[in-house]
Formats: C-alpha cells, structure tokens, sequence
C-alpha cells in the first residue's frame, strides 16, 4: 500500500476559538509537501491531530489508512518532529533515541546510525539540555528516521537552523521524497520551503486556501505580468498607467506591469521615447503566490511581514 | 514530473510489547542521573531515621525505695514462656506441693485493687500504692487457683481466676484464655473455683453455689512432671487503661472453704511472692505479711501479672516500630518527588508528546511507567528497610533494650510489605501526578497524605492518632507491625507503642484503595485529553 496521509473534514475548537474549519488533503509518496501558513493558521493543531496527540471534533486523519493510534509500529510507519525542545535537559542524545528505540524494540545500533546520519556523533553522550537549537533540530530529525519510517512530518524544522544548516535540510528533505517517502513540512515563511517542496498546502484560520503544486502556484501568481526595468521609472509608470495598465514598483529601476501586453508597453514606451533596458514576462517567487493567498487570513501580522528577505 | 516509488523499508521491524514499553521507560528512568541519585537519598534517608529515632537510652524505671534502676548493656533475662514467647510472670501464691492427681476448691468472696500514682516506666514509690490515689479495679487483676510446674518464672501452668471486668477466666500457658462465669465478685454474690489434674490434663470449672459446676476448659501440659506446686494466686498489673499513664497496683482477694483433694493431705500452706522483676514490675516489698489467715479464710494481696508480655507497658519493645515508622515516612519524601518527576517532567517539557507519539495506547504507557516507578521503589525499599531494621535492632540492643522475638516469617513480611508501600505509594503519587500535570501540587498532596498523618500522630498526647491510621494512606504502615497483641492483656496498644489499629494486609488495602483511586483517574484522563 502506498504511504499516504489522508485528512477529511477536520474540525476542532479551543473553546470559543476554530481551530480546524474543514480541512482536507492527502500528502502523496515521493514529494515534499509544504504545509504553510500565517502562525495560529492550525498548522501544529494538524500535525497533532494526525499525530493522535490531539482529537478531532470532526472528520478523520488517517496514516497508511489507519488512524495513528492503530498502527502497531508506529515510529516505523511515520516519523515525526513537532518540538525539538521536548527533550530531558540532563539526558544526553543517545539516551534520548536510545529509549525510543526501546519502545519500538529497535536495537542500539540503530540509534548509532541515525547519530551518524544526523551528524550528532560527536556530541551524542553530551547532555541535551546545553543544545542549541539547531542541534535540538538535527536531533529531533534524527529521532524521526528512527524506524525508518516511509512518511514524515515535520513541524518548522528550519527554526533556529543557520543558513549552513537550512540549506543541509533542504537537500536532506529532497533527498527523503526522492528516496520515495512522503514528507509534510509545516512552515510560517514560505521562502523557507523554495527549492525544497514541490507540493503545497497552504491553510489560514483553519481553512484549506490551496492545495497546489509548487510550479502551479508561480503559474497563477505570474499571470499576465510583465517585469519592466527602466532608468525613467516615474515617467515610464505615469505613461503604462494613463494606458490603462496597473504597475506595482519593485525596485529603484524596475516595476511589474499588469494589463497590457509586452508587445504594448514597448510601443507605449518608444512612442515617449523612455528608456527601458528590459521587458519580460515577469516570473512570480514562491513568496508572492503565498502573499497573494494569504493576503486576507494572517492573523496575526508583525509590523514588516511584508518585507520578508528572499 | 515522475515520483519516485513509494519508499520501503528494509530495516526489521522491532516487537512492539508491554515489554518494551517497560524497557522503554525503565531507560528513561536510568538515564537522568538525578532520578536513580534520589533513590539514595531515600534509602540513605531511610536507615538514617532508623538509627535516629531507635532509642539511644536504655529503659529505667523506678525500683524500691524510689532508687531508678536502668538496664545496662546487658539486656536483663525476661522470662519465656513454654512456647517461646516473652511472659510476665510475677504473683502471690500461698502453696503447697501435691503429688500425682487431685483438685482444689475454693469460694472467693472478695477482690479489691489500689492503684498507685506514677506514670510510664516509672512505676509508682511503694508508698503511693500503699496509700492509693484511687481504687478503681485494674480489668485484668486475678485472683484464683493455679497449678504450675514449679516457681521457677516462665513455667508451664494452668489456672482459673475472677477478674473485675472480664468475669471467671481459665488460662494457661501465658497465652491462652477461656471465659467462664460472667459478672463481679462481691460477698453476696461469691464464685467458687474448681482446678483439677488427671495426668497431664487440667480442667477448671467454676459455680455460684458449690452445687451447679460448669467445665470452663481443660488444658493439656504435656510433660507436667508427678509433683507440682498447687494453690491460691494474687496478682494486678499495671493499669494500663490510658495511653501515656501506667500505675503500679495492689489487689487483694479473700478466699474461703479451700479444700484440697490429693497427696499429702496434711502439709501446709506456705506464701511466696513469685519472680519479682524489679527491671519491669511493681517489687512487693519485704517484712509485710502478704498472705494472712483466720478462720479458714485466707486474705493474699499480690501484684504483677500472669501473661503473655506486650509492647508499651514495662518493656520498650516498640523502639524498633518507632524507628522503622520514621524510616519509612521519610523515605517516602524523594520517592513522593520521584514519582512525580516520572511523569511531570515529561508535561513541563512536552516530551510526553514524543512519548505517546511513540506509543500511542496511552493506558500501556501509563501502565507501563507504573510498573518501573513501583519496581525501582520497591527494590530500593526492601534493601533500605533491611538495612533500617538491623541498625534499629543494633542500637536498640546496644543500649540495653528488650527486643521482642522477631520470627523470620514476620521480618520477611516487614521487608516486603515496606518495598510494596513504597511501590503502591509511588504508583498512587504518579497517577495523582498525572491528572495534575503539575509537579508542585502532586508533591504538597503527597506529604499531606503521607508525612503530616506522621507528624500529628507522633505527638502522643494526640488522640487522632489512631484514627489517621485507619484512614490516611500511612494505615500501610501495618505491615510493619510485629508486637503481640492479647485480648487478655489490657494495655495501650497505640501507634506510639509500636501498635497499628488494622492488621497487616488490611492496613496495606487502605494504601491500595488511594493508589486505585489515584491510578484510575489518570488511566482514564490521559486517555481522553489533549497532550
């Protein structure tokens, strides 16, 4: 049977608050599923319930057809990384996975191996509790490879990774879903996941906004737009503009045109004699389709979200 | 866009038991040095209260002439009994040897009792029983016929007497008792005696009016040699009735129509005061006619007692409870805070979440750690409380205390049933900490429940005492008890003399009726909550 994870209709309240409002997807073998949203979009509340940590209201989470608490075991059917802080502070790494195993009758060497796989050989029998984050991470990564499991769910991994360490779980998750395991990672910045996911499910205050791949995403989002890179910027948009074409400004010489065609703008602008070094068919980031969707749904927006770094 | 295969393990999949789970759990126990650290402070602190509150002096009391006699080193010899145990064997007895069969009649009219001023261990100065403080009956004083092998203290004897509170009694061999004829002794309302030997049977009766005799029992002494001492027997013991005062007493009984039936005939009557043990009892003092005769009617004034020994009265035997029941309570303090730690630390840091994602029927988790906390506990509390036992039994010794024979088959029960209290108490503190989730409510409900009962009850002067042993989770402390206990012997058989209200097992029950309580609402809370 195919290692899948399917969730239908789930819905759960915290008291007064929603939670979970009737989200359903299914994350397939073989392909990093992204699972992105603004915080409080219900992204852990998921995970838990997948996890049979917390219980639905409503509809059903199912692993490999199975609810969680049914399967017999379960570390080598889905490994799983919600909070790399949940770690005895005076226990050390090895004694960590070591019980772990235990649990699952799986042998010592076994926990040797995914040290090894971690990258953690050289502080495994050092207390965990003097970790850092990105340590905590690799451990908690380390402790989901246990049982070698076919699904993976994983709960902001890149928190507290410096870019050395993002780039490494990148390529680590890659390298899951092309080994054919199906791999859900949650994220609050989608810039996280770019050239990570290939699959996108993207929720906000409990709902499903998309359930998308990558490349279908920055389809949608690239519609119809035209990147312009100009010297006479202020010029060039008052003309697009009296055109009927809507410019958003990128950059000091650079804008994005919606609402003519290529063909147009080059026109309009050799007819006002403006110089313009550049016209393309504009290619929206991951960031911007995200935005896009999330646009009305960020609950709980910072100041400057919006000027997220790629 | 091609996906891979769906990706297949070849790794072997483990077995997935209740065993691992325990083993699982047992490697989370080990591996955080502080948790197996606490386990030795609790047996440290264990054997430390034992040697602490064990009696570091030996017992005094106050002997003729108001001097105090205090044991020395050497534990004084306390007279044992044809069946092993410690006796009390000390009384007046105005005898005479009879040879082979025969019986011996009297009507006893009278039994009055003094009881001395004093307290505790201290008995009461001659004079102040001599001049009595007041002249209620001690329950248990006796005045009767006696057959015994000899005067030698600890002797095999049968013997049939009235008592003030208990009516006519047949008792033999220090341990056994028979009721006969209910009611008082007055001089209108007499009670007559029969004791009779045929070989090495005894039969007692007694009657109302010399014509209708009831059989109250038969004793058989096996071994009872051709000739032994027959005759009339006084004694009273120390009134017992409250719980910090003992008094010395004197009671005094009037017998008439004494008819001997048996071989020789004619000798005379001779008076002793037998086995006088200054170490414990009341010492009759010499140069005062305690047996006197006119008429045929003799008078005899006696004091001591014909019984089996028991703790809290002239001997300390509870020394070694008393020290055992400290050792145990405060053992119980880091076991209370280890039990919790088990499973809070676990909620503090959301590493019950790994735990139940790991494993997630959550009763076998839960059961799971039960198992390891109530073993890791149990251990540690049998090899402390071995430890506890020999170092309170040392110092008690030492000093010059009498420690009660202990049968192994009882040190055993004490070592197991003290590491299955700790268990049963651990496992009871985890699930109360696991409906709590919090470490510092479970830790304050269990020294509630298990230490201040210990506390209020060690004041002697309380009177709660006995009833916080029935109903708190200490009533699990009965499986230390090994002091004898004789419906026959009034005494205060308290806390602090080493006494628990309910037997063993039943005491034991109680703990386990708070551990269920505790276990169930966390079997069935962490199966229905969020984590």
């Amino acid at each position: 049977m195919e290692a899948t994870i399917e969730i239908s209709g789930l819905r759960k309240r915290f008291g007064p608050t929603v939670a979970l409002d009737g989200i359903s997807f299914r994350v397939a073998p073989g392909q990093v599923t992204g699972f992105v949203g603004p915080n409080g979009a219900g992204k852990s509340t998921t995970m838990r319930v997948i996890l049979g940590l917390d219980a639905a209201d409503e509809g059903a989470a199912l692993v490999d057809g199975q609810p969680y608490a049914a399967l017999r075991h379960p570390l080598s059917h889905v490994g799983s990384l919600l909070d790399a802080g949940a770690l005895h502070p005076t226990r050390s790494a090895r004694n960590h996975l070591l019980w772990l195993a235990h649990s699952q009758g799986l042998p010592a060497r076994r926990v040797d191996q995914v040290l090894e796989d971690a990258g953690l050989q050289a502080v495994a029998r050092r207390k965990a509790g003097g970790f850092s984050l990105g340590m905590r991470q690799r451990l908690g990564i380390a402790a989901a490879l246990l049982g070698d499991p076919a699904i993976l769910i994983l709960d902001e991994p890149f928190n507290g990774l410096d870019p050395d360490g993002i780039v490494w779980a990148r390529g680590f998750l890659r390298s899951l879903a092309v080994q054919g395991r199906a791999v859900l990672v949650s994220s609050h910045l989608m810039s996280e996941l770019q050239d990570a996911a290939t699959h996108l499910v993207v929720i906000g205050r409990g709902r499903l906004l998309a359930d998308t791949s990558v490349a279908e995403l920055i389809a949608a989002a690239s519609d119809g737009r035209v990147s312009l890179r100009t010297t006479a910027r202020s010029q060039a948009a008052t003309v697009l503009a009296s055109a009927g074409a809507t410019v958003a400004v990128t950059g000091s010489d650079t804008m994005t045109v919606s609402g003519l065609a290529p063909e147009r703008i080059v026109a309009l602008l050799t007819e006002s004699a403006l110089p313009f070094s550049e016209v393309s068919a504009h290619r929206a980031t991951l960031e911007e389709g995200y935005m896009e969707l999330t646009r009305d749904q960020v609950e709980y927006r910072p100041t400057g979200l919006g000027e997220l770094e790629r | 866009m091609t996906t891979p295969a769906p990706y297949r393990s070849e790794q072997p999949v483990g077995r997935d038991g209740f065993a691992q789970l325990v083993r699982a759990e047992f490697t989370k126990f080990r591996t955080v040095r502080a948790w197996v650290l606490t386990l030795g402070v609790a047996a440290l602190l264990m054997v430390g209260f034992a040697w602490l509150t064990s009696p570091h002096v030996g017992v005094c009391v106050v002997g003729p002439e108001s001097r105090p006699i205090c044991s020395t080193p050497s534990v004084p010899p306390v007279p044992v009994g044809p069946g092993g145990e410690p006796v009390v064997d000390t009384f007046s007895f105005l005898r005479k040897p009879m040879i082979g069969n025969g019986s011996l009649t009297v009507e006893v009219t009278s039994l009055t009792d003094a009881v001395a001023s004093g307290n505790g261990n201290n008995l009461g100065p001659v004079d102040q029983v001599l001049n009595p403080t007041h002249t209620d009956l001690v329950p248990w004083a006796k005045a009767g016929l006696i057959i015994t092998q000899s005067t030698v203290q600890g002797a095999p004897y049968a013997a049939v007497m009235v008592t003030p509170s208990h009516g006519v009694r047949m008792q033999y061999d220090y341990t056994d008792d028979v009721a006969g004829l209910p009611g008082t002794v007055t001089r209108s309302s007499p009670r007559w005696l029969r004791l009779r030997r045929v070989g090495d049977v005894i039969t007692s009766y007694d009657s109302l009016d010399a014509t209708h005799w009831t059989k109250i029992g038969a004793a058989n002494l096996a071994g009872l040699p051709r000739t032994v001492q027959i005759g009339l027997f006084v004694t009273s013991p120390e009134d017992n009735a409250g719980t910090t005062d003992s008094s010395a007493s004197l009671a005094t009984a009037t017998f008439g129509r004494v008819r001997l039936v048996g071989d020789p005939p004619n000798s005379g009557w001779s008076g002793q005061v037998v086995g006088p043990n200054p170490e414990s009892y009341f010492t009759l003092p010499t140069g005062r006619n305690w047996f006197k005769q006119s008429d045929g009617t003799f008078t005899v004034t006696g004091s001591g007692d014909i019984a089996p020994q028991v703790s809290g009265g002239a001997l300390q035997g509870a020394g070694e409870t008393t020290g055992l029941l400290a050792s145990g309570t405060f053992g119980l303090v880091p076991v209370i805070v280890l039990a919790t730690l088990f499973i809070t630390s676990e909620y503090r840091r959301r590493l019950i979440r790994t735990t139940l994602i790991a494993s997630p029927r959550r009763g076998r988790v839960l059961t799971a750690k039960a198992v390891v906390i109530g073993a890791v506990t149990f251990v540690t509390a049998c090899i402390a409380t071995a430890i506890a036992e020999a170092v309170s039994r040392h110092v008690l010794t030492a000093n010059g205390n009498y420690l009660f024979p202990l049968r192994t088959l009882a040190e055993i029960r004490v070592i197991l049933g003290t590491g299955l209290l700790f268990a049963v108490a651990a496992i009871g503190i985890l699930g109360l900490a696991t409906v709590l989730r919090r470490s510092a409510g479970a830790v304050a409900t269990g020294i509630v429940l298990f230490v201040l009962p210990f506390i209020i009850g060690a004041n002697p002067s309380s009177s709660a005492a006995d009833w916080l042993m029935r109903v708190t989770p200490i009533a699990a402390f009965a499986v230390q008890g090994t002091l004898p206990h004789f419906a026959q012997v009034s005494d205060a058989y308290t806390w602090s003399n080493g006494y628990y209200p309910f037997g063993p097992w039943v005491g034991f029950a109680v703990l386990c009726a708070y551990a269920a309580v505790a276990f169930g609402a966390a079997m069935w809370w962490i199966q229905r909550r969020d984590v």
